[in-house]
């Protein structure tokens, strides 16, 4: 009798059992076509190529360097193709081509490092809040709850003040503030996870929790977390800019975009090219990851849309 | 349901608590004092000041002292405006802030409500994609690219608005402003409309409400909003966040007289007080808020019971 009945268990969740490995093989294929076939995420991820490209080898396209001042000019001078100031000079004679380059640097740097930050406390605190659960989760959540209410870019303008404008501090201090919805997320994935039975099996077989949240629950809420890691990186992009803009981000010589728009709002009247250039290149970025987020987060759930 | 926003209070007491005990410490373990730049005093003098401001005693002191004085309302002296108390400071900014704020607010569900709702009973529709177009052009650009084009176009260029200024607040200086600082929200708000009333424009008592042969604009009027616009209710607290800390940057850019402007010079010039005074207050409105949404929300949301949350 009783092995009747798991037998029929067994058959009726026959569909459910096969589908379980063929879909977890082919949701990341699938994903993948459906990611490819979005032109705009595919767009995004070739202009942000350029970008980065750009950015990266910015030395060897332009024949000056960040802090060369082109002497010869008086005040802005406007774009031009002569000394190859392609997007023209600064006040004081600065490539704005190079600069705004470097300031691709940083902004990107900044992005990814402080997502990396948020990221990784992020996920391990969702991932252990989730897992062990009960008053420990209650407890880890609610100061997540209570930490979301806090005005964090007071306290990053705080710490850039008391601490000199570091900029290995800002990385740190933008990431710390990500985390928390990363956490948020990360636990809603663990606990849906958690009731599966290759977690069963595993916690069966004996392996420690450290191990199962590292080896089973932690790439198993990958999904989510990719996306939203492509949302976050323009969040901080633009919460760096939005500091140096105050000037309480990057300080000169180095530079920034948003310390670079700062410079060319001052400037608009005379020279306009000094706020176009780092402001679309800047939005043209944005508006790349926003794209591949979209695209990720539609391809990775196709129910959604 | 008194009881429910008795805790959600009682809980934001040590919130409270702490986001003044950071700030406050924070400030203190910065080298260079608020004096520092003023190289000319004399250390008879530098030390007089100190004791005038209570800056020489123990810091535990210090801490018991202002957190005295937070709680009866005073934030203390300013180190830089040497003729104003903290609360002084915020009573002459605030007029301004809540001003540009409020409207922007306003600004922001007035456009975004209808225009989500537009996009949403237009769904895949052109009108759809140059909606949510917007939506995420005014996400991903920030409002201190915006508000300089603005600017830009309307100020320098078009002579229709003055580029900067307050002017007591004549109507044609807070346009841009208000405009710029609204312009993120209205993309929020209008995303965040659009899902909701998608989702509920589908469910089974729209269909009835319909098939009773109601007209379209009371079903979606009446029926639709009502649970549609569910999810601005906790958009709210996370909007007034938004801007306030945007208000920073528009503050600058236009030069308005308002806490914002405040805040950046006081951090720039170590003005403790200032800053403190300015985060508390900050913070205050926001965990105020949340727990205001909170409550709002509970009330309209039946599915939600009061007990357990």
């Amino acid at each position: 009798m009783v092995t009747l009945n798991t037998q029929a268990a067994i058959a009726k969740r026959i569909p459910e059992i096969n589908a379980d490995p063929i879909k977890g093989r082919s949701l990341w294929v699938d994903a993948r076509h459906r990611l490819f076939r979005n032109k705009a995420a595919v767009i995004s991820m070739v202009i942000l190529g350029i970008i980065l490209f750009l950015a990266i080898f910015a030395d060897l396209l332009s024949p000056w360097s960040y802090e060369q001042i082109d002497e010869e000019l008086w005040g802005a001078a406007a774009p031009s193709l002569d000394k190859f100031h392609i997007f023209g000079t600064d006040t004081i004679g600065l490539d704005l081509f190079i600069r705004t380059l470097y300031g691709a640097r940083i902004s990107l740097a900044v992005g990814v490092i402080a997502t990396f930050v948020a990221l990784t406390i992020g996920v391990f605190y969702g991932a252990t809040a989730g897992f062990i659960g009960g008053k420990v989760d209650e407890v880890m959540m609610r100061i997540v709850d209570i930490l979301y209410a806090m005005p964090f870019i007071f306290f990053v303008i705080i710490l850039m003040v008391i601490f000199g404008r570091n900029i290995y501090l800002l990385f740190v201090a933008l990431g710390a503030v990500q985390w928390l919805t990363m956490a948020r997320i990360v636990r809603g994935q663990t606990l849906t996870i958690k009731g599966k039975e290759f977690i069963e099996a595993a916690e069966a077989a004996g392996v420690s929790r450290g191990k199962m949240i590292v080896r089973h629950i932690i790439p198993n809420v990958i999904g989510p977390v990719l996306v939203y890691i492509t949302l976050t990186i323009p969040a901080v992009i633009l919460e760096e800019s939005f500091l140096s803009y105050l000037g309480l981000g990057v300080q000169a010589p180095m530079t920034s975009w948003g310390a670079l728009i700062a410079e060319g709002k001052d400037e608009m009247e005379g020279a306009v090219w000094m706020l176009l250039f780092p402001a679309g290149f800047m939005a043209v970025t944005l508006f790349c990851f926003n794209f591949i987020g979209d695209g990720l987060r539609d391809a990775l759930d196709p129910k959604d849309r | 349901m008194l009881f429910f926003i008795l805790r959600r209070f009682l809980i934001a007491i040590p919130v409270m608590f702490l986001i003044i005990a950071m700030a406050f410490f924070m400030m203190r373990i910065a080298p260079g004092g608020p004096f520092t730049s003023e190289r000319k005093l004399s250390p008879e003098v530098e030390a007089n000041m100190l004791a005038a401001y209570d800056l020489d005693k123990p810091l535990h002191i210090q801490f018991i002292k202002y957190v005295n004085g937070v709680l009866h309302g005073d934030f203390g002296p300013s180190y830089k405006y040497k003729d104003f108390s903290v609360n002084e400071l915020i009573a002459i900014g605030a007029p301004v802030s809540i001003r540009i704020g409020l409207l922007a607010m306003f600004f922001a569900f007035a456009v975004g409500v209808p225009l989500g709702t537009l996009a949403a009973l237009n769904q895949n529709s052109a009108i759809d994609y140059s909606v949510m177009g917007l939506a995420m052009t005014g996400i991903t650009i920030p409002n201190f690219v915006v508000a300089p084009l603005l600017t830009l176009f309307f100020g320098v260029y078009w002579h229709l608005l003055p580029v900067a200024g307050w002017n007591d607040g004549a109507w044609n200086h807070m346009i841009l402003p208000v405009f710029a600082l609204s312009l993120p929200y209205i993309a929020y708000i209008s995303r965040l409309t659009r899902g909701g009333m998608i989702e509920v424009l589908r469910s089974n008592y729209v269909r009835t409400a319909r098939a009773k042969g109601l007209s379209e604009f009371v079903v979606v009027r009446r029926h639709a909003m009502r649970a549609g616009l569910m999810p601005l209710v906790s958009f709210i607290a996370p909007a007034t966040a938004g801007i306030v800390s945007g208000s920073l940057v528009i503050e600058q850019i236009f030069g308005l007289p308002g806490i914002g402007g405040y805040f950046i010079k006081a951090a720039l010039n170590r003005d403790y007080t200032l800053v403190m005074g300015v985060v508390i207050l900050y913070a205050g409105l926001i965990i105020t808020l949340n727990i205001v949404a909170d409550v709002v929300y509970a009330v309209l949301d039946p599915k939600i019971k009061l007990g357990r949350a």
